[in-house]
């Protein structure tokens, strides 16, 4: 209406419009469900009804002592399975870059082909292939085992209560190897000649360079690595489902967090699925990612020394 | 392609059907289920045979997927939308349709009285005053053989558990065959066909299973402790590397003619006929001593209701009481062998494998699976933990002491008997 006294910038619409898409489809997608995850948990269906519980369903996941135990057990295999992951997946992940990055290697592009492949495939297939491969009848393991005679070490690895996770998480590293090693690959391959050489020109060369040099150039890049592994073998789930099924077998040696609260939400077999207690099982999964995320960003990363080049 | 093209003419057959009630007042029932396998089973045979007999009414049969099929069922009756006639799981989740009014109460229909007690317990209220669906088909538990095998080394089949344990050394010794099919990698395999399988035999059928629901037996008592002793024995009969054989490698096993014996559920006689060259034959789950009282799991799985809110209440009773004659008995038994009938009145089949199985009901005692009626309702479900106890047992992880012990404190830590 009336002339404004000071002339104002213009409203920057075109920052709102260009946000708006992936801020609406975050929200839609993450931000609702997750509260709407969180809300649930304080919820419990009495006579039909959803009615407000606090924290009840919490108390009763530490509480009783069968849920407590289920807990537990789920939580500890889980954190099993990211250590085979950091023992294993992550440090050939580093051997396998940087034997890629040695310019002196032959089909170099083949082998980062062929090792990143299994990254690409299903679960369902991966879990699908292994079964077979390490099934007593029809696998082709116990004959390998048979050529190089150690076919004494073979045993049902999948059907035993003491090897099942182990074997589960190998595979599982089998399958993902490619990840760290693709990342770590790139890391060394942007560290830029003058550093080397400068490195070489000081005399140090080899396995030297490595630890002194390349190493600690990487070291982000390995910190950003072990945080998506966290991520990803805590909420991990469809291997375990695919191989062993939602009760986990034998004896729930190979339950995580993820089947656990398979189980619970959508329930199984002759159990009826309890919404409220899938959705406490899944905060506690969200809480604990978020507090090792946390513990990441707030005391590790900050202390890492980045350089610039 | 040929889903489509059956649903469209489903649509159009629906469609026409109720268009034509306009002018000839001809009454459309629509069956809701889960069995798509059967389509062809209802439409070939079953629907003709019906309408042939009652002019004037029509009937549709309508599945879904099965894995959706509560969840589909449960929204269409909130909705008003559901068929007139719906094919019941088993226990509870019936019975809370029922409870929600969803399901008509079915108690007075005739041929109600063609069912028994234990037939109509899987659609009853827990007191057993009303019944709420038709009783339509149950799986039996036994052993089929490979006959082939019994002849070359001179076996009968085992009436006793010396007997069958003594054909198992025996094949054992022989070593050409695997005595027994089995693995615990499922779980459920070790629980359904091996404890449901011979468990009856020692809590004696129903006495024991009610017995257990009125809280006057625990799963820690020797008739249900016992079965899971026998179950640790079978361990030195399965094949190598049992603990990670899956039940479709179990199955090939078996008709691939290496194991001798397979401890089954009758729903596997379609399957195995197709698959295995070889003669076979059954034997039901062999008893302590001779002259014992057999017992058999005859479980309850499939059964069909009405719908409550139907407008068409008359005509759906009346295609009830047909589901529950000998004829429909007859043509369903024949046209799915494995999936017998509950009906009373025994029923004339032509597979001899089958046959077998069903001729156990007139020399032993049925009764369910232990873990279904009521026991599994709460957290946690004693039907999973039997899996995971089953394995464990036969796995050597846990006693069968033991794992009496753990399911009775799972029971009990939710479960109060009615007193």
């Amino acid at each position: 209406m009336a002339e404004t006294s000071t002339p104002s910038r213009p409203f920057r619409w075109h920052i709102v419009v260009f946000l708006a898409p992936a801020v609406l489809v975050y929200t839609l997608v993450m931000i609702l469900p997750l509260f709407g995850t969180l809300q649930l948990s304080l919820f419990r269906t009495v006579e039909n009804a959803q009615s407000f519980v606090g924290l009840d369903n919490f108390r009763t996941l530490f509480g009783d002592p069968r849920w407590a135990a289920t807990f537990w057990n789920a939580l500890w295999n889980n954190t099993w399975f990211f250590i085979i992951h950091m023992l294993v997946q992550n440090p050939i992940g580093v051997v396998l870059a940087a034997l890629l990055s040695s310019p002196r290697l032959r089909f170099s592009a083949f082998y980062r082909t062929a090792i990143f492949i299994p990254t690409i495939l299903s679960f369902v297939i991966v879990g699908f292939a292994w079964k077979l491969i390490l099934s007593p009848l029809w696998g082709v393991a116990p004959n390998l085992m048979d050529l190089v005679g150690l076919k004494s070490l073979f045993t049902p690895w999948l059907g035993k209560e003491e090897y099942a996770l182990t074997t589960l998480g190998l595979i599982s590293v089998w399958q993902f190897v490619g990840i760290p090693m693709m990342l770590i690959y790139a890391a060394l391959l942007s560290i830029p000649d003058e550093v080397i050489e400068a490195a070489e020109m000081d005399g140090i060369t080899g396995m030297s360079q490595f630890w002194k040099i390349k190493l600690p150039l990487i070291l982000p890049s390995i910190g950003i690595i072990s945080i998506l592994t966290f991520v990803g073998n805590f909420n991990a789930f469809d291997l375990i489902y695919s191989a062993q099924g939602a009760l986990a077998g034998p004896n729930y040696a190979t339950d995580i967090l993820g089947t656990f609260l398979y189980r619970t939400f959508f329930g199984f077999q002759l159990q009826v699925g309890d919404r409220n207690m899938g959705a406490a099982i899944a905060s506690m999964m969200f809480f604990i990612i978020l507090a090792g995320v946390c513990l990441y960003l707030f005391t590790i990363q900050t202390r890492l020394r980045r350089y610039q080049y | 392609m040929t889903r489509k093209t059956l649903t469209a003419l489903l649509l159009g057959s629906s469609i026409l059907g109720s268009a034509g009630t306009a002018f000839a007042q001809d009454v459309t029932l629509n069956i809701e289920s889960w069995r798509n396998d059967d389509l062809a089973i209802w439409q070939e045979k079953l629907i003709p045979a019906f309408e042939a007999a009652n002019p004037g009414i029509k009937v549709v049969f309508a599945p879904s997927a099965p894995t959706e099929y509560n969840a589909a069922l449960n929204a269409k009756l909130d909705a008003g939308s559901a068929g007139d006639l719906i094919t019941c799981r088993p226990f509870d989740a019936s019975l809370e349709l029922y409870n929600k009014g969803h399901l008509a109460d079915l108690t007075g229909v005739p041929g109600m009285e063609n069912f028994s007690d234990v037939a109509k317990s899987a659609w009853q209220t827990d007191d057993g005053k009303a019944t709420f669906c038709v009783p339509m088909a149950s799986v039996i538990h036994g052993f089929i053989y490979n006959q082939e095998a019994f002849e070359k080394l001179g076996i009968t089949p085992p009436a006793t558990e010396a007997e069958f344990f003594a054909a198992l050394d025996k094949i054992k010794a022989d070593g050409t065959y695997i005595p027994m099919a089995m693995g615990t990698k499922d779980l459920w395999e070790a629980a359904t066909m091996g404890y449901q399988n011979i468990g009856p035999t020692y809590w004696k059928g129903e006495e024991g299973r009610l017995a257990l629901i009125k809280g006057e037996q625990k799963l820690t008592d020797p008739q249900w402790v016992e079965p899971f002793a026998t179950l640790a024995k079978w361990k030195d009969y399965l094949g190598d590397g049992f603990e990670a054989q899956s039940y479709p490698d179990s199955q090939n096993l078996f008709t691939l003619g290496r194991a001798a014996i397979f401890p089954a559920g009758s729903w596997e006689i379609s399957v195995f006929n197709t698959q295995a060259q070889f003669k076979m034959g059954a034997f039901p789950p062999p008893v302590k001593n001779a002259g014992d009282t057999c017992y058999i799991s005859d479980h309850n799985d499939i059964a069909i209701g009405l719908n409550a809110k139907s407008k068409n209440l008359e005509a759906g009773k009346k295609f009830l009481s047909w589901v529950a004659s000998p004829e429909f008995a007859s043509i369903y038994a024949n046209a799915l062998p494995g999936f017998f009938s509950l009906s009373s009145t025994p029923v004339k089949m032509e597979d001899p494998l089958a046959q077998e199985f069903v001729s156990w009901r007139e020399k032993c005692k049925p009764t369910i699976r232990s873990t279904y009626q009521i026991l599994s309702r709460g957290t946690p479900n004693l039907e999973n933990e039997t899996w995971v106890e089953s394995a464990n047992v036969i796995n050597g992880t846990d006693t069968p002491e033991v794992a009496g012990e753990k399911l009775q404190k799972g029971l009990d830590s939710w479960f109060k008997p009615a007193k």
